[in-house]
């Protein structure tokens, strides 16, 4: 294909860009919807102190069990704590869980994924590993680490990794295994190009845009795990107010207060939605051959 | 053909020995003394000896494999610390709820979400496909304890039509049974049945593009005909890999189901042994669990050449 110098121009102008990112968001409104949500709860989740908070641990037996007024917007649990104060910093520790996990498993699974698609002996002994894992179901791999340790973020960041990690390495790995038989990898190849400026120049780019489709639904995924941990009490330590922990609390009180539980079960669903229908909205920008199918 | 059965069948040994290899290292990658860790804070000296005997620590590492390993293959889970009950009998006690809970969402899921993605294929772009498609991603968004929460909530809390939670077995009759079932059914399905549709819909839609359709419709051949008969029949082959992979999801969520609605199945006996750090349970429960959804992968493979006769081995 040639392309005429004029239309190089014409998509360096600025101008024009942003009318192409206008058309594109028109496009694929999910992503419009998905971002603009995840950057509410987002702000909420920085600006938390600032949102008409209380201090989410303080403890006021008198003001227990209130349903939601105009004083405690939420209510107050069973130890008379303010709900909306939890439910609003509960926000930080779900994302920078889903954020943590979806970082920690990207980078693991690229680089085990960029080994395996590369190495055939390790090949075979990684992906037997990684198939064995995967038919463990995930809360249960989860469930057992967190057994074994103590409760903190930071041990659940690790046990929902491990569970996640061997679905994005399946994903590199046949990217990487697609991309290896193409012309222009071997190309590259024929003309003496170095096979760490392949991996670096040619393989990694083209394995970013499914990874981060990939690591959106991860992000996702985990932030229900961990809500699910916290709720069978697996999970963040019970004194910090995580939504599962919130709902964990108020489920034996479940008859009479129900909103201590659909509260910040709420606010869990609208977040992994906002996540889906950003991670949905990324797929079909980026792969146009799906984008009709799903 | 017999070759490839064998082949399948032969393939989930290696499978079956990374999940047992996990399951053994776990309890003895993690940092610290498994003894005391399974002992908790409370542990008196005592205590962490006595786990410590029970559980053959004090033995070499390869001989507490080896004799783990031949025990698993005896029908062995190890002993139960808190009850001192042999885990495989634990188990068994608690199969029924969390089979019959299993297998009714699965029954269900199926007959809801085919259907919902062959009319979202077949009316592509209209009102039914966005209904099918936003129940398809909010089944993915709304967790299951959430969904089942606000069952409880509209069925039996603001209007009391059915019990708030609890299990009966479907010998006990027929109403008590499935008064009980309906929402830790649909609770637990939401996900499944989600992706289902979605995986429907999309294999769905693949098929109705083909010649064949476009030859089946010019012959004059009724839409449920060509749907059912000429569509449905090619695209079943995803459907039924998603519907043996979506099993993962039917069994993280039945834990949790269980708990919400107190149903005493295996889902209740892994949260009991989380809480008690009862080790021996978890690692069965892990054992049990993986089998059961390699197993049913395993005849999902077995069934392709049923669903599909143009698959030869």
């Amino acid at each position: 294909m040639t392309v005429a110098p004029a239309d190089l121009a014409l998509l360096d102008a600025p101008s024009q860009r942003r009318g192409r990112l206008r058309t594109y968001l028109r496009r694929h409104p999910t992503i419009v919807i998905g971002a603009a949500l995840l950057s509410v709860m987002a702000l909420m989740a920085i600006f938390a102190p600032y949102l008409g908070t209380v201090d989410p641990q303080a403890l006021a037996p008198i003001h227990r069990l209130r349903w939601p007024s105009a004083e405690h917007w939420f209510g107050t649990d069973m130890l008379g704590r303010d709900i909306y104060s939890r439910t609003v910093y509960g926000a930080r520790i779900s994302l920078t869980i889903g954020i943590s996990v979806a970082f920690a498993s990207t980078v693991l699974g690229l680089a085990i994924g960029l080994v395996t698609g590369f190495s055939r002996w390790t090949d075979a002994i990684v992906m037997r590993i990684m198939d064995g894992l995967m038919s463990i179901p995930a809360i249960l791999i989860a469930i057992a680490l967190m057994a074994l340790t103590r409760a903190s973020i930071e041990n659940v960041i690790f046990a929902i990794t491990v569970a996640e990690v061997p679905r994005v390495t399946r994903l590199v790995r046949g990217v990487v295994l697609t991309l290896r038989e193409l012309p222009f990898v071997e190309a590259a190849h024929a003309s003496g190009t170095g096979f760490l400026r392949i991996l670096w120049r040619h393989i990694l780019p083209n394995t970013l845009p499914p990874l981060l489709v990939q690591g959106t639904f991860v992000a996702a995924s985990a932030m229900i795990v961990e809500a699910i941990l916290s709720f069978l009490g697996a999970g963040t330590p019970p004194n910090i107010p995580s939504w599962g922990n919130i709902m964990a609390e108020g489920r034996s009180l479940f008859q009479v207060a129900y909103y201590i539980v659909l509260i910040p079960g709420t606010f869990l669903s609208i977040t992994v939605l906002s996540i889906n229908l950003l991670g949905d909205g990324l797929r079909d920008a980026l792969d146009p051959r799906l984008a009709r199918r799903m | 053909m017999f070759a490839y059965i064998v082949r399948r069948i032969l393939a989930t040994i290696p499978v079956m020995a990374v999940v047992a290899l996990f399951v053994f290292a776990l309890l003895h990658l993690s940092p610290g003394d498994p003894a005391v860790i399974i002992a908790g804070d409370t542990a008196t000296l005592d205590d962490i000896a006595r786990i410590r005997q029970k559980l053959g620590l004090d033995q070499p590492l390869y001989i507490q494999f080896v004799t783990w390993v031949w025990g698993l293959l005896h029908g062995d889970l190890g002993i139960s610390i808190f009850t001192n009950l042999p885990v495989s009998k634990l188990i068994a006690q608690r199969v029924e709820p969390t089979v019959t809970l299993t297998i009714s969402t699965l029954i269900v899921s199926v007959l809801v979400a085919i259907p919902m993605g062959v009319l979202a294929a077949w009316k592509a772009g209209s009102w039914i496909d966005r209904v099918v498609m936003v129940f398809a991603v909010l089944g993915f968004s709304v967790p299951v304890f959430v969904l089942a929460y606000l069952l409880i909530y509209v069925f039996a809390i603001s209007t009391d039509l059915l019990p708030v939670q609890g299990f009966v077995s479907i010998g006990a009759g027929l109403w008590p049974f499935i008064s009980h079932i309906v929402m830790p059914t649909l609770a637990l399905g939401m996900v499944f049945a989600a992706l289902i549709a979605r995986m429907t819909r999309a294999s769905m839609l693949d098929v109705l593009a083909q010649d064949y359709i476009r030859t089946a419709q010019a012959k004059g051949l009724a839409n449920e005909k060509v749907l059912i008969g000429h569509a449905l029949k090619n695209a079943a082959v995803p459907i039924a890999t998603i519907v043996g992979i979506g099993v993962a999801s039917l069994i993280s969520g039945v834990v949790v189901t269980e708990t919400v609605f107190a149903i005493p199945g295996l889902g209740r006996l892994t949260v009991d042994a989380i809480l008690r750090r009862d080790y021996p349970i978890i690692q069965g429960i892990i054992l049990v669990f993986s089998a059961a959804y390699v197993l049913i992968n395993l005849l999902v493979a077995l069934s392709y050449t049923f669903l599909d006769p143009r698959i030869r081995y």
